[in-house]
């Protein structure tokens, strides 16, 4: 690696000056990983063997037994332990001049402060949710006046055999919330079918989970991790598929249903980790274009499972963004819709995906799930009409106590 | 409801083994079958040069539980060693590579066995039936071309899947050699693709249960009308549509959009089961017909010519091509998407395409059964009554991949592109293809074969690599991009064509530049760019040896300065 660094490329800038300076850049650049599991595992080690040598880590888990056909930095006696320092620790000691340090907890419990040390920040992440929240706190955090305050974000995920990586330079190109709509929810089943006609194995599944449940055990919260309670929801499931006449109710389909188990191998996490590290190293020697510049691809999309796939593209920024852009988006909407029902549509609008929406206008406040107080204040309103509460053309802010982001709407009465 | 004095399956019935739990997330993608198979296979890896990318391929199959993997390294761990290769430890320096990295591999997965081979490729290579116990081969440049092709023969002879590997600085590539014939059931479609429903040509019993839950359409209760399954729905308002044009079905894009708004669309502007309908139109309004990917396989020479060693594959093949002819449509795959239904209607609709699928199955297996005896095949290749049913129900979505032999430089021949010269030329000129890449690859293999080192130098054997000492960089650059440029010319006269200018130029500036990329890492390995490809290896490996999902047809080249990867077949 030295040797490269040392020498000039075929596609470097020519004011690139190869030898000292990339690789004192890459021992001094510090590095945030989000996430210590299948992406975090192999992120860490490729970063401390691409010559980075601050990294940070965090991630809130411990080690399940299911983790281990990928995760590998962990080995059986590591079960329960958690994932962070597990990980680090094994990986400091592999390569004893890169020090690691580990956080386990939460990405929220972390302020702007912290965020700031870092050169970069790399996730490996399974939760969109999470994703929103850096995001938005790294754009929160950019000062026009600091160009410090700029941290590039990088992005991988996988599924199966498929998988991206993307790079994000926050308000500079396209953020996680431009394209929310792309990591769109699975369209729910209708609490009607799940209660009176269910037809697939999963109907009944998530029958145990969503009614059953509620009604025999409600005192006892439920945990996807405890084979007691899948054992318990299997059970009720399958006793309700028998009833039916449906086949197909497993302990593994009702473990995969439950807990939205996505599948997951070694092979495609090394891909997308792998590629994820190398838009790093770029970034932090100069010593090829790395993916993300303004006006250039930032994104690789890779399919496997059909021969070998990229798509490597320039995701352009939404000028609609709730994070990054400045325009407000048209909701058309009928007027005759009552506020509890334009609430509850948030939670499926792809773009939003707001589960506790609060809305206010410029004016006064519509709705608000809590504290109680401005709950009870605002609940009157929800039986009423839009067009009682809202003018045609009027803009609204929704926002949500999970993410540090306002939506806004311009209503466009139907 | 289900009431509580039913009684309850005994507790921990079917609840996963130590060994389902640790591949849970695995075996939602290929299942028992597919671990089976990978359980069974005895990998070796030929690891030349720094060797990473061989060893990160290996963590990628060691985890989700290969049975055994063998690596064939002479080399001693080096401090470069220590710096790009993770299955090494500081302890490792000066002890033998193989037996050190197989070590800490196993570490992965005490279910894995691991088996390290310290001899020098020459002799071990110079040994008869020498890769008998393998079930696949792993191969890393730089390797003398003639002791490649020597491996190449061998596993030629014994129908060995093996993976050629480079991985130079910011580039890497990997060609497969798999048999000419290598067909694939199980190539896992997306689920939206396999919906098969026959409503253009429904079976007496579909349309009879269509019937009875249409009968009095316009004057049931809205409830009754609102749980009709669509299937129905879509037969019920074809018949209407037949009895409106002579007995035709909607056939052109217009037909059926008017199909859909005019006729299925007018039963009810709102309820969902009449919007599942109107959104299955376009889609579900096809013949059946096999697609000609599908049609060429089964009239394949080897579907055709059957001997009594024929795999099953080609029996089969044979069989629905027999049933494909007398029916003009593929036995039905039987599984029905969820829609709209009360639960009682939806399982004996489901139970109408299980029933017509059995009965499909069972006719193609009476053929095989006929071929069995007609070809003479002795009773112990007998073929599965489930391997049956399984072709039938994939029938729609099978593969053939045409494996060729890796192209191997000879030093002092010319390189011959054969049959793929013309596609090759218009790789060339097609700037999205990396086949320049491929080109520049092709040279550094020129390269190696025509410069020796002294043995103690990286590499070992005595190979030399371009630009790996400071001093000679400049003349290595030149000399490989004189070849790589000579090869292209190579190209274009196959191709019996020539290329104009300003193209010509442009095709020959990025080529001196990918070439100036590879001398710049003189050999070395970038470990994100080893990691990258030992992953695409390894989800390779795993699709040739589960015969599931589609593999490389047949050589993938990653390009990490511009982030993506390019598939040629050469």
């Amino acid at each position: 690696m030295d040797r490269l660094l040392s020498r000039p490329g075929g596609f470097t800038e020519d004011e690139y000056e190869p030898g000292a300076i990339p690789i004192s850049n890459i021992e001094n650049f510090r590095v945030l990983v989000i996430g210590a599991g299948g992406l975090g595992c192999e992120i860490l080690k490729n970063l401390a063997l691409s010559g980075f040598r601050k990294i940070d880590v965090i991630d809130m888990d411990t080690i399940d037994v299911s983790n281990l056909n990928r995760q590998f930095l962990f080995r059986e006696k590591d079960v329960g332990k958690p994932k962070a320092t597990v990980a680090a620790e094994f990986v400091s000691r592999r390569v004893p001049s890169c020090k690691i340090n580990a956080y386990v907890g939460k990405i929220q419990d972390k302020d702007e402060d912290y965020y700031m040390q870092f050169n970069i920040i790399i996730c490996g992440l399974d939760s969109i949710e999470a994703r929103r929240w850096i995001n938005a706190t790294l754009v929160g955090m950019i000062d026009m006046g600091n160009p410090d305050s700029l941290k590039p974000l990088i992005d991988g995920g996988t599924e199966g055999f498929k998988g991206q990586s993307r790079v994000i330079l926050p308000t500079m190109t396209s953020c996680i919330e431009c394209q929310l709509d792309m990591h769109a929810p699975r369209a729910a089943v209708p609490l009607c079918t799940l209660a009176t006609i269910p037809r697939q194995p999963q109907h009944c599944i998530e029958w145990a989970h969503i009614i059953k449940w509620e009604e025999d055990r409600k005192d006892i919260p439920l945990d996807t991790d405890d084979p007691e309670h899948i054992t318990w929801l299997y059970q009720k499931a399958l006793l309700r598929a028998q009833e039916f006449g449906i086949q197909g109710v497993t302990y593994s389909l009702t473990q995969g249903v439950v807990k939205n188990i996505i599948p997951a191998i070694a092979s495609t996490n090394a891909i997308i980790a792998a590629s994820c590290c190398n838009e790093a190293f770029k970034l932090a020697t100069s010593s090829a274009p790395f993916l993300g510049a303004p006006g250039t691809n930032n994104y690789m999309q890779y399919t496997g499972d059909s021969g070998v796939y990229t798509y490597t593209f320039e995701h352009e920024q939404n000028p609609a963004c709730p994070v990054c852009g400045n325009l407000p988006r048209d909701l058309t909407i009928n007027p005759d819709t009552t506020l509890q029902e334009l609430v509850d549509s948030f939670a499926e609008r792809p773009e939003s995906q707001l589960k506790k929406p609060n809305m206010r206008t410029e004016e006064k406040t519509l709705y608000y799930s809590a504290p109680e107080s401005l709950r009870m204040q605002t609940e009157g309103n929800l039986k009423r009409k839009l067009s009682e509460l809202l003018a045609d053309g009027e803009e609204m802010a929704v926002s949500d106590p999970a993410f540090a982001i306002d939506f806004r709407y311009k209503v466009r009465f139907s | 409801m289900a009431s509580d004095q039913t009684e309850l399956p005994p507790p921990f019935q079917d609840v996963p083994t130590a060994k389902e739990r640790r591949y849970d997330r695995q075996l939602r993608l290929w299942g028992a079958a597919g671990q089976m198979a990978l359980e069974d296979t005895h990998l070796i890896l030929i690891n030349n040069g720094p060797g990473v990318t061989g060893v990160e391929t290996l963590k990628n199959l060691v985890l989700p539980g290969i049975g055994q993997f063998t690596i064939l390294d002479s080399s001693i761990v080096s401090e470069a060693d220590l710096g790009v290769n993770f299955f090494l430890e500081p302890s490792s320096l000066g002890k033998f590579r193989a037996d050190e990295t197989v070590k800490l591999l196993m570490e992965l997965n005490p279910e894995v066995k691991g088996h390290a081979i310290k001899e020098p490729l020459e002799s071990f290579i110079s040994q008869d039936k020498i890769f008998a116990p393998y079930t696949l081969i792993l191969v890393t440049a730089p390797i003398d071309p003639a002791i490649l092709s020597r491996i190449q023969l061998h596993a030629e002879a014994l129908q060995i899947p093996t993976f050629y590997i480079h991985s130079v600085g910011f580039y890497s590539s990997f060609s497969i050699q798999i048999p000419p014939a290598f067909p694939i059931v199980e190539t896992h479609p997306e689920p939206t693709a396999t919906d098969d429903l026959r409503v253009l040509k429904p079976w007496p019993a579909l349309q009879d249960f269509a019937n009875q839950k249409t009968t009095g359409l316009e004057t049931m209760s809205a409830h009754e009308k609102s749980h009709i399954p669509y299937v129905c729905l879509l037969l019920y308002y074809l018949e209407v549509w037949r009895a409106n044009h002579d007995g035709k079905a909607p056939e052109t894009y217009k037909e059926k959009a008017e199909f859909r708004d005019q006729y299925v669309r007018k039963g009810s502007p709102d309820e969902e089961n009449f919007d599942e309908a109107c959104a299955a139109v376009l889609k579900s309004l096809n013949p059946p017909t096999a697609n000609s990917t599908v049609r060429a396989i089964l009239s394949s020479p080897e579907a055709t010519e059957l001997t009594p060693t024929s795999p099953p594959f080609w029996l089969i093949a044979n069989a629905i091509h027999k049933f494909y002819t007398t029916h003009n449509q593929l036995p039905l795959p039987g599984a029905v998407p969820d829609m709209k239904a009360q639960s009682a209607d939806y399982i004996k609709l489901q139970n109408i395409y299980k029933a017509k699928a059995r009965q499909d199955s069972a006719e193609v297996l009476t053929t095989v059964r006929e071929l069995e005896r007609s070809t003479g095949r002795a009773p112990k290749l007998a073929i599965d009554e489930k391997e049956v049913e399984n072709f039938c129900r994939g029938a729609a979505h099978i593969h053939l991949v045409r494996g060729r032999p890796l192209q191997i430089v000879r030093p002092g021949e010319k390189v011959k592109f054969g049959d793929r010269a013309e596609d090759m030329l218009r790789e060339l000129e097609n700037p999205e293809s990396l086949v320049k890449l491929y080109l520049a690859f092709l040279a550094w293999d020129e390269f190696v074969a025509t410069h020796a080192s002294s043995p103690e130098q990286a590499g070992g054997e005595g190979i030399r690599v371009p630009g790996d000492t400071d001093l000679g960089l400049e003349a290595d650059g030149e000399k490989l991009t004189g070849i790589a440029h000579k090869l292209v010319d190579d190209l274009i006269t196959e191709a019996g064509t020539r290329i104009e200018e300003p193209e010509y130029s442009e095709i020959r500036e990025k080529v001196a530049a990918i070439c100036e990329e590879l001398v710049r890492a003189g050999g070395g390995e970038l470990h994100n760019l080893a990691s990258l490809t030992g992953g695409m290896i390894a989800q390779e490996v795993i699709k040739v040896i589960t015969r599931q999902y589609i593999p490389v047809d047949n050589t993938c080249l990653f390009d990490g300065v511009e982030s993506r990867a390019y598939v040629l077949r050469v």
